[in-house]
């Protein structure tokens, strides 16, 4: 099992994976809105994700765990 | 006016508190949760705690401001930048409820915000816009039909558009098509408009602004220009004063078309209109923004004088007391925005400040909202200060500049002062030879 974790506070915009789905590292997963900008999140390795951690409108700190990968 | 509420924040709300203690002036702060332990609460005579930290509960709030503003009897409203400060309808409302609005009518800021509006009042005017299509275009047929009509190569943009997303420059009718098809999708995304329209591509664009001033009887003047071309991700990095690209007649004619398009919409307050310039100084309207701009201290640094005094004087309804003959560049001023940002990808840095200490230097006066404790939170803005230089030339400003980026001490989150200290020492921005495209020649040069 693999995390991938938000890189920054911010809120979450949008989702652009859901559980089920195979991932590519560098792929985005989810974007955060910071300080006025929206910053993606990838995933730092392959893998299938097994749980979305987050939905849109939750705010995410530094850190915060995202998705779990298979 | 006795008192006036603040709706905003940060440093620009710090800034207006100056201005109104030294006019004998009562403040109201209104903040947000996140913001509870900054200075500018702390400032203003009082202080009303609006909402949550995301800005449509808070600062966007306008029942809440409309609140704060009953319950401590101010009796007029400065909305600095940003945020409500260009909503027609947030003027309205105060003007219904009796308060003073610090800005233009609602109905000047309504005209304005709108794009294509601005575009039709200004051309009918007499002022330069760039040659593009008055209504937006619906299909790939009518914007190629339209760039035909202009030359290639061509700005293709979103209608509701802003802050450089949904714009694709295309240099044929082929690059057109294709290009119409994926920014109309972003535009619908991002705007929930997909109206677009074609301009004319201006190349080695400047951005150079007018910055205006106008009272109710009639009478605008212009403050001079501010050049801008520096910017990452379309936003602004460094201002200044004056523009050492324009010579005496671009200037006179530049100042002259800005004094016009404020005229033709009857403005009240101050203002700012800027223009696109290209290579060979013809310039073009780009927009109007209705409200005091962030860079402001740039001309008051350059002019010596205090736009907020300008714009109480313009609400209270008096004559504006500077006449244009006044108004001389007695200096070179240079603004830094110092952001909470990587100084390399630009991406935001939040966090708690563990140590600050800004310059303290002649000439070098700091425009802030933070201090060391301070929690630079993901829900606003990431400019933590404004650093702006001045000097009796150019070289002088430049070299105080680096001089105060150097002296400048934030720890605990990045800043892009590294930055702002490789961009003075830049040949190019030395040479004044600058545009728009700077900060991304740069980098195509170093990768």
């Amino acid at each position: 099992m693999k995390n991938v974790t938000a890189s920054m506070a911010g809120t979450v915009i949008n989702v652009l994976v859901q559980a089920g789905d195979q991932v590519n590292a560098g792929q985005d997963v989810v974007v955060l809105e910071s300080m006025k900008m929206e910053v993606p999140i990838q995933a730092e390795a392959d893998g299938k994700v097994a749980e979305v951690k987050v939905h849109v409108g939750d705010f995410v700190n530094d850190g915060d765990v995202i998705l779990v990968l298979e | 006016m006795r008192k006036v509420l603040i709706a905003n924040r940060g440093e620009i709300a710090r800034r207006i508190i100056r201005t109104c203690r030294a006019q004998g002036v009562a403040t109201v702060a209104v903040f947000s949760e996140a913001d509870r332990d900054l200075p500018f609460v702390r400032e203003a005579d009082e202080a009303v705690h609006i909402g949550p930290p995301p800005v449509p509960h808070s600062y966007l709030n306008v029942e809440a401001i409309i609140a704060a503003a009953r319950e401590t009897g101010a009796d007029a409203v400065h909305p600095g930048y940003g945020l409500l400060s260009e909503n027609a309808a947030f003027a309205r409302r105060c003007r219904d409820e009796g308060l003073v609005f610090i800005g233009p009518s609602p109905e000047v800021i309504a005209q304005m915000g709108d794009k294509l509006t601005a575009r039709r009042v200004m051309r009918e005017a007499g002022v330069p816009v760039v040659p593009g299509c008055e209504d937006p275009v619906n299909t790939p047929d009518e914007a190629a039909k339209v760039a035909a009509g202009i030359g290639y190569p061509v700005m293709l943009k979103a209608s509701a558009g802003g802050g450089g997303i949904g714009m694709q420059v295309c240099r044929d009718e082929a690059e057109l098509r294709q290009a119409y098809q994926s920014a109309r999708g972003r535009a619908k995304a991002y705007f929930g408009s997909d109206a677009m329209y074609v301009e004319a591509y201006v190349e080695s664009p400047r951005h150079i602004e007018v910055q205006i001033a106008g009272d109710a009887h009639g009478t605008v003047i212009h403050l001079l220009e501010r050049e801008c071309s520096i910017q990452r991700r379309h936003q602004k990095v460094l201002e200044e004063s004056p523009s050492p690209f324009l010579d005496e007649l671009a200037r006179q004619r530049l100042c002259e078309a800005a004094v016009t398009a404020a005229r033709a919409v009857g403005y009240t307050g101050v203002g700012t209109v800027e223009f696109i310039m290209d290579g060979k100084k013809n310039f073009y309207f780009l927009e109007m923004n209705t409200r005091l701009q962030v860079e402001h201290p740039v001309t008051e640094e350059m002019t010596g004088l205090d736009l907020v005094a300008l714009q109480l004087e313009i609400a209270r309804g008096n004559a504006l007391p500077v006449a244009q003959a006044e108004v001389r560049a007695l200096r070179h001023a240079i603004e830094l925005r110092v952001y909470a940002e990587d100084p390399v990808t630009f991406l935001p840095s939040p966090g708690t400040i563990t140590f600050y200490r800004p310059p303290q230097m002649d000439g070098v006066r700091v425009d802030d909202g933070v201090e060391t404790g301070t929690q630079v939170t993901p829900f606003y803005d990431p400019m933590i200060a404004k650093v702006i230089v001045s000097g009796t030339n150019r070289e002088e400003a430049i070299r105080r500049a680096q001089e105060a980026m150097r002296q400048f001490e934030v720890t605990g989150i990045k800043t892009n002062i590294p930055f702002l200290l490789e961009v003075l020492g830049d040949e190019a921005f030395r040479r004044g030879a600058y545009t728009t495209r700077f900060v991304e020649e740069r980098k195509e040069k170093t990768t």
